[in-house]
């Protein structure tokens, strides 16, 4: 069923965009990812137009994350008080991004810069969580329990100024790491169109060393708020939010993480981890090679 | 001669005269094409008749060719090249005025029916059109620069030229049919019919089609332009309710 999308400009078929939802929201209900990092590139590479593909994929994500927050609500799994900090951080990144966003644009360079990022996040991101997930994998292999490691948070946080205390996260620690840390994922969220998921999660762990029960609940708390940013940033200075493309993404991707949750209860979490890498590593190593491709197109236009 | 007869001579000379060049009565199949959420392309047909003086036809072969315009727009074109490895864009150019969209049809090939000087006053084919280059770049690269935008725009289905597209029948009625791709962009758009004689245009006549987003597209498009604020408000507020309810469903049918 092909339909028209306003603001894309284009018409596509709904069946393939909402299967692309499912398959990201499949993703998302195994590994409790958005899974913006798979949404933006395919819709590029399906021919919707990147400012538009990016603006969309961040709207759809609000969405995404919200019924996964709440079950970490009532299970009290979610900081509000790192969140906080964490929001505050992304909204400002996510304003930044929206100047950096149109001048890149402005430039020519936003497609290079975009393609850039995703290689060398998700590439080293990917490498981070293979390595980690065949340890893992490797020490349940031999009957011994998966090491735990020690949590702690990294000696650079340390070393910040003024210190706060956040319970539910089991830290004594300057708000300014977490606000950093915020205001990168903003950033992230308006350039590449991800929540930013795959970047807070490994930091928050490793990083500030926050206690693993709040670090999903709390990553979603910050990604929902700083994904609703992300689309009044693009909504006031690209207005290529497209509502309607949104809202065919999220019927699929609602739908998918049911089904991708209950297949998580059933596989070991260290293979899930090592298939997300996999997943992760192709895509970047994907982005990568299009990068020293010859493209099919040479020229591009942009209106002015 | 009677003075009736007369009379009626002098009242009707200038008619006779401005009979003395054939004339076109062009009209499109619509007038103004909406775009809905199944809009995938539209098909035009162009038609008409050729009204020659004294209705008598030319001894020679008349030939029509049929231009459709979008509206004009100014665009920077990038050019990709490779550098260190990567392909990024390494040049661009500015055009004032480059038609979103153009195609053509024409009865004959249309190297065969005008010279290139006369194609390129009337902007017939699509290496003829003006598209107002205005960076100041040496002849060559621009040459190359505005190849390849028309390349560009040729494969997108935007640029068109349709050699035998037009048909004449009896050398006075001619209709062609014109596909517009989903992608076209919205705005007043122009058809111009020639009437090409020898190498020449001899008669023209244009007719405006108006292409346009309408009903819920035309409504989305508006607010988020006009609007920006609510409309990602109102985006927001979507996004979360659909997430929301989508949760809510799937707990229930569990």
């Amino acid at each position: 069923m092909d339909i028209y999308l306003p603001i894309a400009g284009l018409s596509v078929n709904a069946a393939v965009i909402v299967a692309l939802g499912g398959l990201v929201g499949i993703l998302s209900g195994m590994f409790g990812v958005g899974g913006g990092f798979l949404t933006t590139p395919l819709l590029i590479f399906y021919g919707i137009p990147p400012a538009v593909a990016v603006a969309s994929s961040a709207t759809q994500i609000t969405g995404a994350s919200v019924s996964g927050m709440f079950a970490h609500m009532q299970r009290k799994g979610v900081d509000f008080h790192m969140g906080g900090v964490l929001v505050a951080g992304g909204a400002g990144g996510s304003v930044a991004g929206g100047f950096i966003f149109r001048a890149l644009q402005r430039s020519g360079q936003i497609d290079t810069v975009v393609a850039l990022l995703y290689v060398f996040l998700l590439g080293g991101i990917g490498l981070l969580m293979a390595k980690e997930a065949i340890t893992a994998v490797w020490a349940v292999r031999r009957g011994r329990p998966a090491p735990g490691g020690a949590r702690r948070h990294h000696p650079l946080v340390a070393s910040l100024p003024g210190r706060w205390r956040f319970y539910r996260s089991g830290l004594y620690i300057s708000p300014v790491a977490p606000l950093l840390l915020g205001f990168f994922t903003g950033l992230l969220t308006v350039l590449l169109g991800v929540g930013g998921g795959f970047v807070l999660v490994p930091a928050m762990i490793y990083l500030l060393g926050m206690s693993t029960k709040v670090v999903v609940g709390t990553s979603l708390f910050q990604i929902l708020f700083v994904t609703a940013a992300t689309t009044m940033v693009h909504a006031l200075t690209t207005h290529a939010v497209d509502i309607v493309l949104a809202v065919l993404l999220l019927i699929g991707s609602v739908s998918g993480a049911q089904v991708g949750a209950r297949f998580a209860n059933r596989v070991k979490p260290e293979y899930l981890r090592l298939f997300l890498a996999f997943i992760v590593l192709t895509v970047a190593i994907r982005v990568g090679l299009g990068l020293t491709w010859r493209p099919d197109d040479i020229y591009t236009v942009q209106v002015l | 001669m009677r003075p009736v007869k007369a009379f009626a001579l002098a009242f009707l000379a200038p008619l006779l005269l401005a009979q003395s060049a054939p004339r076109l009565v062009p009209d499109v199949s619509q007038r103004r094409i909406d775009i809905v959420y199944s809009f995938t392309g539209a098909e035009l047909l162009l038609f008409g008749a050729i009204l020659y003086p004294g209705g008598r036809l030319p001894t020679r072969d008349a030939d029509i060719a049929i231009v459709i315009k979008g509206p004009a727009e100014p665009i920077v074109l990038r050019e990709k090249q490779k550098v260190a490895g990567m392909w990024i864009n390494a040049d661009s150019a500015r055009f004032r005025s480059v038609p979103s969209f153009y195609a053509i049809a024409t009865s004959r090939p249309l190297n065969t029916l005008v010279d290139d000087r006369t194609a390129a006053v009337y902007e017939l084919g699509v290496d003829n059109i003006q598209l107002s280059p205005a960076s100041g770049k040496v002849p060559d690269e621009q040459r190359r620069l505005e190849r390849g935008l028309v390349d560009l725009k040729r494969r997108a289905g935007l640029y068109a030229e349709e050699q035998d597209g037009v048909q004449i029948s009896e050398g006075v009625l001619y209709r062609a049919r014109i596909h517009l791709p989903a992608r076209v962009p919205v705005g007043t758009y122009t058809a111009e019919t020639f009437l090409l004689q020898g190498g020449r245009v001899v008669a023209g006549a244009t007719r405006e089609i108006a292409i346009e987003k309408s009903g819920f597209e035309r409504y989305v498009a508006a607010a988020a332009a006009d609007r920006a604020f609510l409309y990602g408000l109102f985006a927001v507020l979507v996004s979360l309710l659909l997430g929301w309810a989508g949760a809510l469903l799937f707990r229930r049918l569990r």
